[in-house]
């Protein structure tokens, strides 16, 4: 599972330059007045990765340990429902962010190298990139964490729980959809406001997750 | 070092455990026996604190089970070895246990020591480095073991540490638990084998939602009468039984063509019953000395 949350977004770093390299060739490649609006629309693909990703762990990580037999000698424990909740959730994070933050290093070289003829300059790094990786994308990965394990800590099994938790990145695609289709610009200003409202429901799913952890439900009803 | 008092659990509409009242010494083997869902599991889990209680009170040592500031202390100072053992199957022996010890805020060279200490004892030491998925199942149980004692809990909970084994690896784990009452630690454990009970505790409780009976086993099997004598004969009929009747006040059972007779002092009663039976005509087989057996007092009780 690991190595498939790490190798994604490094596949999406090299493939979306390869799709501005070779995309519109037939034309004579993209031009300059749009190939901007292009690469702000592919670096959102990271805020998406980093929803996205961490799903994959953190939806296994209590009803795995339930399905596992493993919940109950480590309730056992002197832990609290906060220590546990946040080891899970640190455990969840730190790989998709480390493999997305690598994988956007990877991707901005590539794209410097192969718009810098059509640009006349290097487009990244930029605030837009620097607002997404530094505050969206890891904003986006702790909503994507707290869902998930609120969502594990229901569910009786864990194709559910994936399942259920792959849903957190749908409000990210719609986003950008939108930003296609001209209704949002991903400008400096609007990735604010989104970051804003991501860390509005990242700390009201904080406290949910906090409150409505049930050790006995967890134990009683799913094992 | 545990007391309940009325202890007792609801799920919705159906009562698992109730009304327990009993206490356990420090540095004793307690074990309750019972049929399935008769409450034990859900007993060690109450005082576990992993679910809230319905009704009454328990202490462990000094602290109230059920009082949230007492959770964590009481979590503290016990070990518990669940059903299922619910290991770590990709990491090793050695990382399963460092694991727990660290959530049990062991030092780096307590969880060292212990880790080797225990491991040694068990005899999976050479495994320390395998994974634990790996393992056998008498090993797993015995990892389960090690993991529960890694912080050298005052109480330790085995929930049926030898179910599923085979019976070598059951007579290790009973050894083990026998060593461990050496060093003076309280153990409740709950157990089907009645044997084990036996062997292993000091006391038993018979638990079926209720507690039916404490006691040692050796006072749970007089509970039913103490020693019996078995005589077997050729053929019982009405004149031997009631000649048996005339010479002795014990309560005399026919069974097939034998006479139980509760009577423990085969030296001064049974002859003169004897002679009864052999002036009413009858022919003697065998005469045999027994105790009832913990597994009649068992089936006797949760009937």
């Amino acid at each position: 599972m690991l190595r498939s949350v790490i190798l994604f977004p490094l596949i999406v770093s090299i493939g979306l330059p390869l799709v501005v390299h070779f995309g519109g060739r037939q034309h004579g490649g993209i031009s300059p007045s749009v190939l901007p609006r292009v690469l702000d629309a592919f670096s959102f693909f990271f805020i998406i990765g980093a929803a996205y990703l961490p799903t994959a762990i953190a939806s296994y990580s209590l009803v795995g340990e339930k399905v596992e037999k493993s919940l109950e000698p480590l309730l056992a424990t002197p832990i609290t429902d906060s220590e546990l909740l946040l080891g899970k959730s640190i455990a969840a994070f730190l790989p998709p962010i480390v493999a997305i933050y690598i994988s956007a290093a990877v991707f901005m070289a590539l794209i410097n190298q192969l718009t810098h003829q059509t640009l006349g300059y290097s487009y990244f790094p930029n605030w837009s990139i620097g607002i997404i990786l530094l505050l969206v994308a890891p904003l986006s990965a702790i909503l994507s964490v707290q869902a998930s394990v609120i969502i594990s800590a229901r569910a009786s099994d864990v194709r559910a729980a994936q399942l259920l938790g792959g849903l957190i990145a749908l409000p990210f695609l719609a986003i950008y959809v939108a930003s296609e289709i001209g209704s949002i610009s991903l400008n400096a200003n609007n990735l604010f406001i989104i970051s804003a409202v991501i860390l509005l429901v990242d700390v009201i799913l904080f406290f949910i997750s906090t409150k409505t952890f049930q050790r006995e439900e967890i134990l009683t009803k799913w094992t | 070092m545990i007391d309940a008092w009325n202890l007792t659990k609801k799920f919705d509409e159906v009562t698992a455990v109730e009304g327990l009242t009993f206490h356990i010494d420090e540095g004793e083997v307690f074990g309750f026996l019972g049929p399935n869902g008769a409450g034990k599991t859900t007993t060690v889990r109450m005082l576990c604190c992993l679910i809230s209680k319905t009704g009454g009170e328990a202490r462990i040592a000094d602290y109230e089970v059920g009082n949230t500031a007492d959770s964590l202390k009481i979590r503290k100072i016990i070990g518990l070895v669940p059903d299922n053992v619910g290991l770590y199957d990709k990491l090793s022996v050695y990382e399963n246990l460092d694991f727990y010890g660290k959530l049990y805020e062991c030092t780096e060279k307590l969880r060292q020591e212990n880790i080797e200490h225990f491991l040694k004892m068990l005899g999976l030491w050479e495994k320390k480095d395998v994974a634990a998925g790996t393992l056998s199942k008498g090993m797993k149980q015995k990892l389960a073991i090690a993991r529960a004692l890694i912080h050298e809990p005052k109480v330790l909970f085995m929930d049926e540490p030898t179910a599923n084994l085979d019976p070598e690896a059951s007579k290790t784990v009973r050894d083990f638990i026998l060593e461990l009452k050496k060093e003076n630690r309280t153990i409740l454990l709950n157990t089907h084998n009645l044997d084990e009970a036996q062997r292993i505790c000091d006391r038993i409780g018979i638990l079926k939602t209720r507690l039916l009976t404490v006691g040692t086993p050796q006072q749970l099997k007089e509970s039913l009468g103490g020693v019996k004598t078995e005589i077997q004969l050729v053929q019982v009929n009405d004149a031997i039984v009631s000649a048996v009747k005339k010479v002795t006040t014990h309560k005399v059972e026919i069974s097939d063509n034998k006479l139980i007779i509760d009577v423990g002092n085969i030296d001064t009663t049974i002859p003169t019953i004897i002679e009864a039976i052999v002036s009413a005509g009858g022919r003697i087989q065998s005469v045999t000395e027994f105790t009832p057996t913990l597994e009649e007092v068992y089936l006797k009780t949760v009937k």
